[in-house]
């Protein structure tokens, strides 16, 4: 496997402080428009953070060292 | 809700307890080590689950049987705030992600089964190793009286009332749990997720088609929130902080216990642990849905006793005997992972760091298993007991504190793991501040987790346990600083 450099790494792993920023700052979500297949925002805003947080960590794995 | 016993359901139930029960005993021939009389083999299954048998496990065990019943439970009372669960359970993978693969590390290198074994390894303190295993077993303790709670409101729904089922399946669970350690809830999780995951999924896919769909759903559940004049389907402007630092606050807690713990130090690797991380937030995502099922509760009109009846009610009401019982199997199934996981992690504290510290610290690998073993049984019938005989809303506000107390020894265990700076005395004063300054705002509050604060003309609240580790983590290091400026030569 080719090992992404040690910046890139550096990188990915800041990507992960993007769910926290997202969730945490409730007032980014916290509305009823744009609604999507009857979910209000708030809903749909944060089920959607689950597929992207697994995304964000699955790239942020690919870019550690395994010293397993 | 009927609670009279349908045959059908009934049947479908005892036929998936019997199922789990076999697998239970069988559980100490899979995987067959050399001896199970060993803590590492015993309470760690041999550290050798791979990525699929951890993702069932600690996903068996972290999203319980009482998340199943709780959660849509609190969102049905109080709307959007009930949701909390959501991003908690989202934000705690990136951190699970960057620590606990060094945990793991330490742990395996070391020979380490508990935290209470980390804390004691790296600061040499016998002190606040005994803070950190204490308050692992005290914060457990509870959340399994909860298991109970989840599978005595299945159990309900199938017409089984009274103490005499609930006790049964209790101690079956026990007897297995002594026999094949940590193997036994391993291989039922399969079984109990795969089910959870079926259900979950019937019930998102069809209940709102039988309620007009999901923008009826939101709907019916914000007229009734209006009727009843209180809970909505967003958060009120005061809700913010609480909401968002419930959400912090949890997701730290969370791989503080014994028993999310016990599931990573049994992984085979670094790797593993990672992997999971990636791959864990699909139950997430299959626990905000299963939230809705609180609203789908207003859609369809239920009228409940209790707002923990309002999945099986919705489960009896629109579903068919067979599938119900299907379900209701599943979420008391779901109840018998996390709680023999749960006992077997405050066995091993106590076996490691209160039995082998101070009772007989010459005891032997077999010693230590039979300790553990016997432990665990104790620990299920104490809870058993708990729920049998005192109120369950004793359970609940003890589980609350629990969050407090478990969060409250992340700075000893995570900090060593990244810097030598901090000493054993700081740690435990900074302990000792956030465990009883969290209790103390608690109970001044009513048992209730949230705390006002007033800064610079505008007041806000705040979840209690974040409080807390702020103030044991300020004082941990004020004392740090001044035990070193005040021994300069030791340092």
């Amino acid at each position: 496997m080719s090992r992404p450099s040690k910046t890139g790494s550096r990188a990915a792993l800041w990507l992960l402080v993007l769910p926290y920023i997202g969730l945490l700052w409730v007032p980014f979500y916290n509305m009823r428009e744009p609604a999507l297949f009857g979910f209000p925002f708030f809903y749909w805003y944060q089920l959607g953070f689950v597929p992207l947080t697994s995304i964000l960590i699955y790239i942020a794995y690919r870019s550690v060292r395994d010293d397993d | 809700m009927t609670t009279e016993i349908n045959p059908v359901a009934l049947s479908v139930f005892i036929f998936f307890f019997v199922l789990v029960t076999v697998m239970g005993f069988v559980a100490a021939r899979w995987r067959r080590p050399e001896t199970l009389a060993h803590i590492d083999e015993w309470g760690l299954g041999g550290r050798s689950f791979g990525t699929w048998i951890t993702w069932f496990l600690v996903g068996g065990d972290f999203y319980t049987a009482y998340t199943v019943i709780a959660v849509p439970a609190l969102v049905y009372v109080v709307g959007a705030y009930g949701f909390f669960a959501l991003p908690y359970t989202i934000i705690v993978y990136p951190f699970v992600f960057l620590v606990m693969p060094v945990l793991w590390r330490r742990a395996r290198d070391r020979g380490y089964v508990t935290a209470g074994d980390v804390v004691h390894g790296q600061y040499g303190s016998r002190g606040l190793e005994l803070a950190v295993a204490a308050t692992g077993v005290i914060a457990t303790m509870p959340y399994i009286a909860l298991q109970l709670v989840g599978m005595t409101a299945a159990l309900k729904a199938l017409g089984l009332t009274g103490e005499i089922p609930l006790s049964i399946a209790f101690i079956i669970l026990a007897v297995y749990t002594y026999s094949a350690g940590l193997r036994a809830p391993a291989l039922i999780a399969f079984v109990k997720d795969i089910m959870i995951y079926i259900v979950v999924i019937a019930a998102v896919a069809l209940i709102p088609s039988k309620l007009g769909g999901y923008a009826n759903v939101f709907a019916s559940a914000e007229a009734a929130f209006a009727a009843k004049g209180s809970g909505n389907i967003l958060l009120g402007g005061n809700q913010y902080v609480a909401y968002a630092s419930l959400a912090l606050g949890s997701a730290l807690a969370a791989f503080m216990y014994p028993h999310t713990l016990t599931g990573i130090f049994a992984s085979s690797g670094a790797r593993t642990i990672r992997k999971n991380a990636v791959l864990l937030p699909a139950y997430t995502l299959l626990l905000g849905l299963l939230a809705l099922l609180g609203y789908m509760g207003h859609a369809a009109g239920l009228k409940l006793d209790s707002p923990n009846d309002v999945v099986p009610a919705l489960f009896q009401t629109l579903f068919p005997s067979w599938f119900a019982g299907f379900a209701f199997a599943a979420i008391a199934i779901g109840a018998l992972v996390p709680a023999a996981v749960m006992s077997i992690g405050a066995a091993n504290l106590f076996t490691r760091n209160f039995w082998k510290a101070y009772v007989n610290p010459a005891v032997t690998d077999a010693g230590e298993a039979q300790v553990a073993k016997v432990t665990s049984l104790v620990v299920k019938v104490g809870a058993l007991l708990v729920i049998l005989f005192l109120p369950t809303q004793f359970a609940l506000d003890l589980q609350l504190l629990g969050g407090i107390w478990i969060l409250q020894t992340l700075p000893a265990l995570v900090f060593g793991l990244y810097t030598r700076w901090f000493q054993a005395p700081a740690l435990l004063v900074g302990w000792f501040v956030g465990f009883f300054g969290g209790t103390y705002l608690v109970w001044d509050a009513g048992w209730k987790p949230l705390h006002l604060v007033s800064l610079g003309g505008t007041s806000f609240t705040v979840y209690t346990g974040l409080l807390a580790l702020a103030a044991n983590i300020a004082i941990a290091c004020l004392v740090n600083v001044a035990l070193r400026t005040g021994r300069p030569a030791t340092a």
